[in-house]
This record gives structure tokens, C-alpha cells and sequence, in this order.
């Protein structure tokens, strides 16, 4: 094959970048489309059949062919190196990693081809051909705006809330458009989260905006001159081109902090606050309801009670009439005794345990919540170990030590698998609580509904029965004479 | 006109209340709406109607109230109509306003002497009554006047007849029993401190509930009061005496101290003494039936009225307890309801509404109870005592006319003193023959009086519980519409 392509490919005037080095610089910008090659082909040995694929089919522009040419690098000087940039351009932006870990200039200065198995820090296989699939141009489908500038609080706690709406066709949100509502400090964290992560491993993370505090004194002050609103719009520019110019970058894209930052979950939050006022309230409730059930059944004893009591003084009585009007006072309020604890038990039934129950399941709801964050925090993990397992990786290429290669590029197939897999899994979990959520209020609305109706017709019926009662009284009392 | 000084209280309570005058005539708060005006319609009404039919329409500010027996002068002393602001509409107005006399209905109307409590007024740690007389009989200087006298004049009054020996066939009226405050202003101040930790809305609901509270504890000190002087006022012996007018017409203080420590013993003492001896006198039998059985009535039936007494105040209070929780669930259902973000929220606040509303009566209900049963057992406790105290003091006299006989046989037999012995025995006689003859006619007056006022009292008991239930009914019957209507 080689033989083949001795003459300079060049010559078929195929657009199939070639290049040939002949200086540092060269060698530099080879070194780029070596890497751009290599994810498709880990082997040297294998790009010469992509070369040919390449050079058949043509158009593959992410793919540049690079291999053997490496060797013709050092040979043929004298080749011809046809940089399209043009089309080199896509190829850097759609690349994963330009800048990639493992590969340093150094790397490829030392005539090591076996280099070539630096597998560019491409992250998932699958993202990369969705990027490449849509990106025949220069955009991931994703747009970031920030809007909106509005000032919350008062004097020196004062901060300007901005909202960040997300347009996007990505598969991987949930949603096709949304917008939270951020405040600079905010930016700043997740700068330094992105920062702390991928910085140290070689991936360019986009600086957010500096901190003014003079600027921002203003703002809180409150002076609405037109240097403040001035302020209020540069940085508001400011983070719009800093959140675009991290979300294009198809690593950082991945990231569940920048997720968490531009998605709502804030809806999350707002529910789980909710649930926790709640859950306050039904306590209360309860513990009210409860009280009510032990009064009620201390009013029906200290009614039996009575009742005796007024059995007797009706039996010393010693005019007719009263006496008998006194036992009959003693009988009603025998039989209101009764009233009193079948309800003192409706109120338990009813609505004491509904209350009680729907305790519960708020704590259930509060754990699917806790449950959601863990899951999250899983994710994250697995992605912080599949980054140190890269750089392992790079190290273990730096100290050419093939068989910990091999088995560093095992863990990180391993570990990319993870990730994925936590990903998935935080977005089902957070799919899965939306709709419960959903349900249980709908739930929980129509339970309510129906017990307390059912409890409120529990009262009427014994309002029904005490009038039965007192207006059989009454003539009785009546013909005391 | 009831004056009602909220300065009494310690003033971390009464700041948050600073309503000024508005305050002093209560609006139809919790469960005693406000015409304190009731001015009683003293002793002077008519031979009462055999029994107070329906409650009487709430009466519109400054009119009378038409019926009941007890009230029927009340009308111009309505005058300054507390009657504001009855905010539950028509038919939730307690009726304690007419029943507060009502314990003892069967007075005898006689234009000679009307006695009532035209005004009282309530200071930190005394009452001041403002007892009012009208009258034509010749013993006074004028024929309208007023005075105003203190719990302990009261307690004189009463002891000075208990002590004179010309009463000692009479029923003493008993004596009203001291006003207690202190329980509701306990809870006031516990309110006052913890203001902080309750929301407003429960804050402002239990200040009126306690307002509620003291104020009706206010009014029946005032009705107690006046039951007793009119019940001397109506007494055919006891109106004409002297202290009673000294008490009615003097317009000074009549410089009666409390008892001190001395004369407390001294009158711990003489009870025992008294109650040792009337064992020791119960023990005679009567040779008159009617007598020996009244004797053996009034024990059981003053033991009875007081186990009854005892129990009922409990339900009523129990009753009360379950409607403050009503309050409560009222509430948190309120804060359930603002809070919530579903449609359930409107679900809430109607049903809230409701449990405010439908607390509202219950407290009402227990109120009535109260009154109509508690306070007429209590009352009848202490009339039964009275009885019984005057068949202690015949049943002594009794044994001191037999000691007079065995005396004067003896001073036959030894012929020396006789004509002394002599005089003593008839004395004893008449004396026990005068106690004998009015005590006779006490008794039955007792049973008169008490059949009656138990006779009114459970019919209008009966009445208002009826009333309650179905304003009740009302209320839940209308909600759960509402509420089934909007599901």
C-alpha cells in the first residue's frame, strides 16, 4: 500500500490533507492531524487502509490522513505539505480535545510513532458522531443567551440576577429550550468547578468574567446612571460569550455542572422545599387533629359522667316532674356521650390517619429527592475517575510502559462506560421523580378532597342526631309543672 | 353600661390590645357576643310567664329585649346598646345575656323595692358594683339612687343576717361567690409572653377567645351578685332590714374590712363547732314528718347537686377544650391552604373558614352549657346549703326548747328556779315554734323556687342546644355544597 501512495497524493487533487513536515512548525500542525486521525485508528498500521478510504471516498473531513506519512515526514522533506486550512478548521473545532492530553509537542519531536496511539481525549465515541454529524459547520446545535439583568435584594446584599436560556436540539437535554435564572457568583462557581476539573489535564476552560467590585458597589448602591447599566450590559455580554464559548467545547458540554447549571433544577430544589414546608404544616395539622381526638373522648367520659350524676339527682328529686325531666336530661346526655366518641373516632379514622399516613409519604418523596442527589453525585465521580484514569493513560504513554497502556486503556473504556451509564441514570432518575411527583399531587389532592368531605359529612351527621335528641328533650322539660 | 377597664391588666398584655374605647363594648367575638347592657331587669317583673319560650331575637342597638321573664325591665337600661358587630348573623347570639338571672326566676315582682346592678366596673384585683335601687317604701330618703359596693360589703351584708337571731327561720339567701379572675388573667399574661411565638393571625383568635373568656366570667360575678340582693329584696322579712337599706342607700363606704386572720380562725372555729353540733343535733328525730323528711331530702339531694355540679362544669370545660382545637386545625389548615400551590389551596381555605366558623359555636354551645346547667347547679348547691343550715338552726332550737323542758322538770321537782326555768322553756318555745312556722314555709317556697328555675333553665338549655345544632348543620351542610360543587 505504501508503494502506492509514494507519489504525493497530492496529485490527485483530492482535497485529503497531506501533510508533510519539514520544520518544527509543520511538524506541529501534523502532529494535530495525526491526532485527528488517530481516534478512528489507534494503529498506525491501520491508517494506511483509512488513508486509502479516505483518499477513495473523499469526503471525510474529520478524518485526515496521517500515518505512514509520518514517515515520509522525516524522509521526504521535501514533500509538499497542503494545509487546507479552510477544512482544517472544522476538523480542529469538531475535534473532542485539540488540545490533547497526552499528546505534547515533545511527544511527536521524538520520532516515536507509536505515539500515534495517542487516542485523542475523545469522550464518547457517541457524542463525537453526533457532533460530527450535525457539525458539518461550526456549531454543536446549542445556543446560549443571557438575559434579562435584574437587580434582587437591597444595598450591600444586593445581586443582579441574569437568565440563561438554552436552545438546543441535543439529544442529551431533556428539554429543547429552557432558561434558569443565575447570578455572577454563580458563573464564577461553575468556572472554577469546570477549572478544577479539566484545567490540570489540559483541556482549555474559558475564563469567566472578572469581578469588578467597584462596578458591582455601584450596581448594588443603586445608582441608575449609565455607568452602571453600561456595567450591568458589558458583563452581561461578557457571560453570554463565556457560556457559548464553554458549551461549544464538546468535552465541557458533557459535564454534569454545566448541566446542572443551564437545566432547571432548580425545579428540584423548588419542589423539595416545597415538600418540606409540607411536611411542616401536616405536623401541625396532625398534632392539632390529635388534640381534638383526646378532648373529644375526654368530653364523652366527663358526659357519661354527668349523665350518672343527673340520674341520681333526678332519683333524689323529690317533685314528679323534675325528677323525670332530670332522668331524661340524663338519658340524652347518655346518648350524646355516644355521639361524642363515635366521633372522637371519626375524627381519628379520618382524618388523624390520613394526616399521619401522608406524613410518611412526604419522608418517602424526601428520599426519592436524597436518592436523585446521590445518583448525581455517582455520575459526577465516575467522571472525575474516568479524567484521572486519562491522565494515567498519559503517563503511562509518556513512560512507554505498553503493558500499563494497555491496561489504562482498558479502565478508561471502563470507566467511560461508566460515566455513561451514571449520566443515564441521573436523567432517568430525574424523568422518573417529575412524573411521580406529578402523580403524587394529583394523588394527594383527590385524597384529601374525599376524606375531609367525608369527614365534614361524619359532623353533620351528628349535628342531625343532637337535634334528634334535644327535641325530644324539650317537651319534657317543658311539662315540668 | 358595663365599664369595662383593661387597665386592670399588667401592661405587657394590654398593649397589644390598645383599642381604646372600641374595647370597652365588646363586639360579637368567640362566644359572648357583646350586650353587657342586660342591666338586670332586677326583681321587679311581673309575676313571671311560667317559662321563657323562644330565645328572644337579637335586639338591635338600644331596643328592648321583649321577653324573657327575668328581663322584662331591662329595656331602658339597654340604652347603651353593647350590640355591635354580631358578625355570625341572626341566630348566633347566646342567650346568657337573659339567662344570667335566670337561676332563680320565681322572685316575686313587687314595685316596692326594685334592687339591681346597673354598672360594674373591673379593676386590677377588685370589682366595683354599682347596685342601683328604685323604690316607694317610706324607709328611704329618696326613691331612686344608686351606690357602689365591693364584694366584701356583699359578704357583710350576708353574714350580718346569718348572725342575727330574728333570721334564724329563714333561708339566707347565700352569698355570691367571690370574683375570680385570676385563671383568665393567667392566660392572658401567658399570651402576652408569647406572642412572639405564634403567627398573628392565632395571636389576634386567642386574645378574643380569652377576651371572650374574661368577659363572661365578668358577667356572671355580676349576675351572682345581684341575684343575691334581689333575692333579699324580694323577701318579705329580710327586705325590711336595716343593714339591707344601710346597704342600698349609704353612700360611703361602709368601712367593712375584710376579715383578718383572727376573725378567719374565729369563724373556722365556729363552723366546726357548728358541724360537730349539727351532727350531734341531726341525730334527734323529728317528730314532725314533714320536717324529718326534708332533713333526710336535703342531705342526699345537696350531695347530688354537688357531684352533679362538679361533673358538668367538667364536660363544659372538656366541650371547650374541643372547640380551642377547633382554632387550631382552623389555622393550619388556613396556612395549608395559602401555602399550597395546587387547587387544593381554595379547598383548604373553605374548609378553615369553616372550622372557624363552626368553633365559634361550639364555644357557644359550652358557654350555654354553663350557664344553663353549671352555673344552676352551683347556684341550687349553695341555696341547698342555706336550706340545710336552716334546719340546723331549728333542729337546734329543738334540742334547746327539749334541754328548756328537762330543765324546767327538773326545777319543778326541786322547786327552785322555777319561774326562771319557766320563762326559759316558753322562750325556747316560741323561739322554736316561730323557726318551725317560717321554716316550714321556706322549705316549700325552696321547692317552688327550685322546680321552676330548673324548669326554665333545662327548656332553654334544650332550646339553645337545638339552636346550636342545626346553625351547625347549616354551616356544614352549606360548605360541603360548596365544596362538592367545586370538585
Amino acid at each position: 500500500m505504501a508503494a502506492e501512495r509514494e507519489p504525493p497524493p497530492l496529485g490527485d487533487g483530492k482535497p485529503t490533507d497531506f501533510e508533510e513536515l519539514e520544520d518544527g512548525e509543520d511538524l506541529f500542525t501534523s502532529t494535530v492531524s495525526t491526532l485527528e486521525s488517530s481516534p478512528s485508528s489507534p494503529e498506525p498500521a491501520s491508517l494506511p487502509a483509512e488513508d486509502v478510504s479516505t483518499n477513495s471516498n473523499g469526503r471525510k473531513p474529520a478524518e485526515v490522513v496521517l500515518d505512514d506519512d509520518r514517515e515520509d515526514l522525516f524522509a521526504e522533506a521535501t514533500e509538499e505539505v497542503s494545509l487546507d486550512s479552510p477544512e482544517r478548521e472544522p476538523i480542529l473545532s469538531s475535534e473532542p480535545s485539540p488540545a490533547v492530553t497526552p499528546v505534547t509537542p515533545t511527544t511527536l519531536i521524538a520520532p516515536r510513532m507509536e505515539s500515534k496511539s495517542i487516542s485523542a481525549p475523545v469522550i464518547f465515541d457517541r457524542s463525537r458522531e453526533e457532533i460530527e454529524e450535525e457539525a458539518n459547520g461550526d456549531v454543536f446545535d446549542i445556543e446560549i443567551g443571557v438575559s434579562d439583568p435584574e437587580k434582587v435584594g437591597d444595598g450591600m446584599n444586593a445581586y443582579m440576577a441574569y437568565r440563561v436560556t438554552t436552545k438546543t436540539s441535543l439529544s442529551m437535554f431533556s428539554k429543547s429550550e429552557f432558561s434558569v435564572k443565575r447570578r455572577f457568583s454563580d458563573f464564577l462557581g461553575l468556572h472554577s468547578k469546570l477549572a478544577s476539573k479539566y484545567l490540570h489535564v489540559g483541556y482549555i476552560v474559558p475564563p469567566a468574567p472578572e469581578k469588578s467590585i467597584v462596578g458591582m458597589t455601584k450596581v448594588k448602591v443603586g445608582k441608575e446612571d449609565s455607568s452602571s447599566t453600561e456595567f450591568v450590559e458589558k458583563r452581561r455580554a461578557a457571560l453570554e460569550r463565556y457560556l457559548q464559548r464553554t458549551v461549544k467545547h464538546p468535552t465541557l458540554l458533557q459535564d454534569p455542572d454545566l448541566r446542572q447549571f443551564l437545566e432547571s433544577s432548580e425545579w428540584f430544589e423548588e419542589k423539595q422545599q416545597q415538600f418540606e414546608n409540607l411536611d411542616q404544616q401536616l405536623r401541625k395539622l396532625h398534632a392539632s387533629v390529635e388534640a381534638l381526638v383526646c378532648h373529644r373522648k375526654e368530653l364523652s367520659a366527663n358526659t357519661a359522667a354527668f349523665a350518672k350524676s343527673a340520674a341520681m339527682l333526678g332519683n333524689s328529686e323529690d317533685h314528679t316532674a323534675l325528677s323525670r325531666a332530670l332522668s331524661q336530661l340524663a338519658e340524652v346526655e347518655e346518648k350524646i356521650d355516644q355521639l361524642h366518641q363515635e366521633q372522637a373516632f371519626a375524627d381519628f379514622y379520618m382524618f388523624s390517619e390520613l394526616l399521619s399516613d401522608y406524613i410518611r409519604l412526604i419522608a418517602a418523596v424526601k428520599g426519592v429527592f436524597d436518592h436523585r442527589m446521590k445518583c448525581w453525585q455517582k455520575w459526577e465521580d465516575a467522571q472525575i475517575t474516568l479524567l484521572k484514569k486519562r491522565e494515567t493513560e498519559a503517563k503511562m504513554m509518556v513512560a512507554n510502559k505498553p503493558d500499563k497502556i494497555q491496561q489504562a486503556k482498558n479502565e478508561i473504556r471502563e470507566w467511560e462506560a461508566k460515566v455513561q451509564q451514571g449520566e443515564r441514570d441521573f436523567e432517568q432518575i430525574s424523568k422518573t421523580i417529575r412524573k411521580e411527583v406529578g402523580r403524587f399531587e394529583a394523588k394527594r389532592v383527590k385524597d384529601f378532597k374525599t376524606v375531609i368531605i367525608k369527614y365534614l359529612e361524619s359532623l353533620v351527621q351528628t349535628q342531625q342526631q343532637l337535634i334528634k335528641y334535644w327535641e325530644a328533650f324539650l317537651p319534657e322539660a317543658k311539662a315540668i309543672a | 353600661m358595663w365599664v369595662w377597664a383593661f387597665g386592670a391588666f399588667p401592661t405587657r398584655v394590654l398593649r397589644p390590645w390598645a383599642e381604646g374605647p372600641a374595647f370597652l363594648f365588646p363586639t360579637a367575638h368567640g362566644p359572648r357576643p357583646s350586650a353587657p347592657g342586660r342591666g338586670g331587669a332586677g326583681c321587679s317583673e311581673a309575676p313571671p310567664p311560667p317559662a321563657a319560650t323562644s330565645p328572644a331575637p337579637p335586639a338591635a342597638a338600644g331596643s328592648l329585649r321583649p321577653r324573657g321573664a327575668v328581663r322584662a325591665c331591662a329595656g331602658p337600661r339597654l340604652g347603651a346598646a353593647m350590640m355591635e358587630g354580631l358578625d355570625d348573623g341572626p341566630d348566633f347570639l347566646s342567650e346568657e345575656d337573659r339567662g344570667l338571672k335566670a337561676i332563680n326566676v320565681d322572685l316575686q315582682s313587687d314595685a316596692a323595692l326594685q334592687v339591681d346592678i346597673s354598672d360594674a366596673l373591673s379593676e386590677r384585683d377588685k370589682v366595683k358594683f354599682t347596685v342601683h335601687t328604685k323604690s316607694s317604701l317610706p324607709n328611704f330618703k329618696q326613691n331612686e339612687f344608686s351606690v357602689v359596693r365591693q364584694h366584701e360589703e356583699f359578704i357583710w351584708l350576708h353574714d350580718s343576717f346569718v348572725e342575727n337571731e330574728d333570721y334564724a327561720g329563714y333561708i339566707i339567701p347565700p352569698a355570691p361567690p367571690r370574683p375570680d379572675f385570676d385563671a383568665s388573667r393567667e392566660k392572658l399574661q401567658k399570651l402576652g409572653e408569647g406572642e412572639g411565638s405564634m403567627t398573628k393571625e392565632e395571636f389576634t383568635k386567642m386574645k378574643q377567645e380569652l377576651e371572650a373568656e374574661y368577659l363572661a366570667i365578668f358577667k356572671k360575678t355580676v349576675a351572682m351578685h345581684e341575684v343575691f340582693l334581689c333575692r333579699v329584696a324580694a323577701h318579705p322579712i329580710l327586705r325590711k332590714d336595716l343593714n339591707f337599706h344601710v346597704f342600698l342607700e349609704y353612700n360611703q363606704d361602709l368601712s367593712v374590712r375584710g376579715k383578718n386572720k383572727k376573725e378567719k380562725l374565729e369563724d373556722f372555729f365556729k363552723n366546726m363547732v357548728k358541724s360537730a353540733d349539727g351532727v350531734i343535733v341531726s341525730g334527734v328525730k323529728d317528730v314532725d314528718d314533714f320536717f324529718e323528711h326534708e332533713r333526710t331530702f336535703l342531705l342526699e339531694y345537696h350531695n347530688r347537686v354537688k357531684d352533679a355540679s362538679a361533673k358538668s362544669d367538667r364536660m363544659t370545660r372538656s366541650h371547650k377544650s374541643a372547640a380551642d382545637d377547633y382554632n387550631r386545625i382552623g389555622s393550619s389548615l388556613y396556612a395549608l391552604g395559602t401555602q399550597d400551590s395546587t387547587d387544593i389551596c381554595k379547598f383548604f381555605l373553605k374548609v378553615s373558614e369553616l372550622f372557624d366558623k363552626t368553633r365559634k359555636i361550639e364555644a357557644r354551645v359550652s358557654a350555654d352549657e354553663d350557664l344553663k346547667l353549671s352555673d344552676l347547679l352551683k347556684y341550687y348547691l349553695r341555696e341547698s346549703q342555706a336550706a340545710k343550715d336552716l334546719l340546723y338552726r331549728r333542729s337546734r332550737s329543738l334540742v334547746d326548747y327539749e334541754n328548756a323542758n328537762k330543765a324546767l322538770d327538773k326545777a319543778r321537782a326541786k322547786n327552785k328556779d322555777v319561774l326562771q326555768a319557766e320563762t326559759s322553756q316558753q322562750l325556747c318555745c316560741q323561739k322554736f315554734e316561730k323557726i318551725s312556722e317560717s321554716a316550714k314555709q321556706e322549705l316549700i317556697d325552696f321547692k317552688t323556687r327550685r322546680v321552676a328555675a330548673f324548669r326554665k333553665n333545662l327548656v332553654e338549655l334544650a332550646e339553645l342546644e337545638l339552636k346550636h345544632a342545626k346553625g351547625n348543620l347549616q354551616l356544614l351542610q352549606n360548605c360541603l355544597a360548596v365544596l362538592n360543587g367545586d370538585t
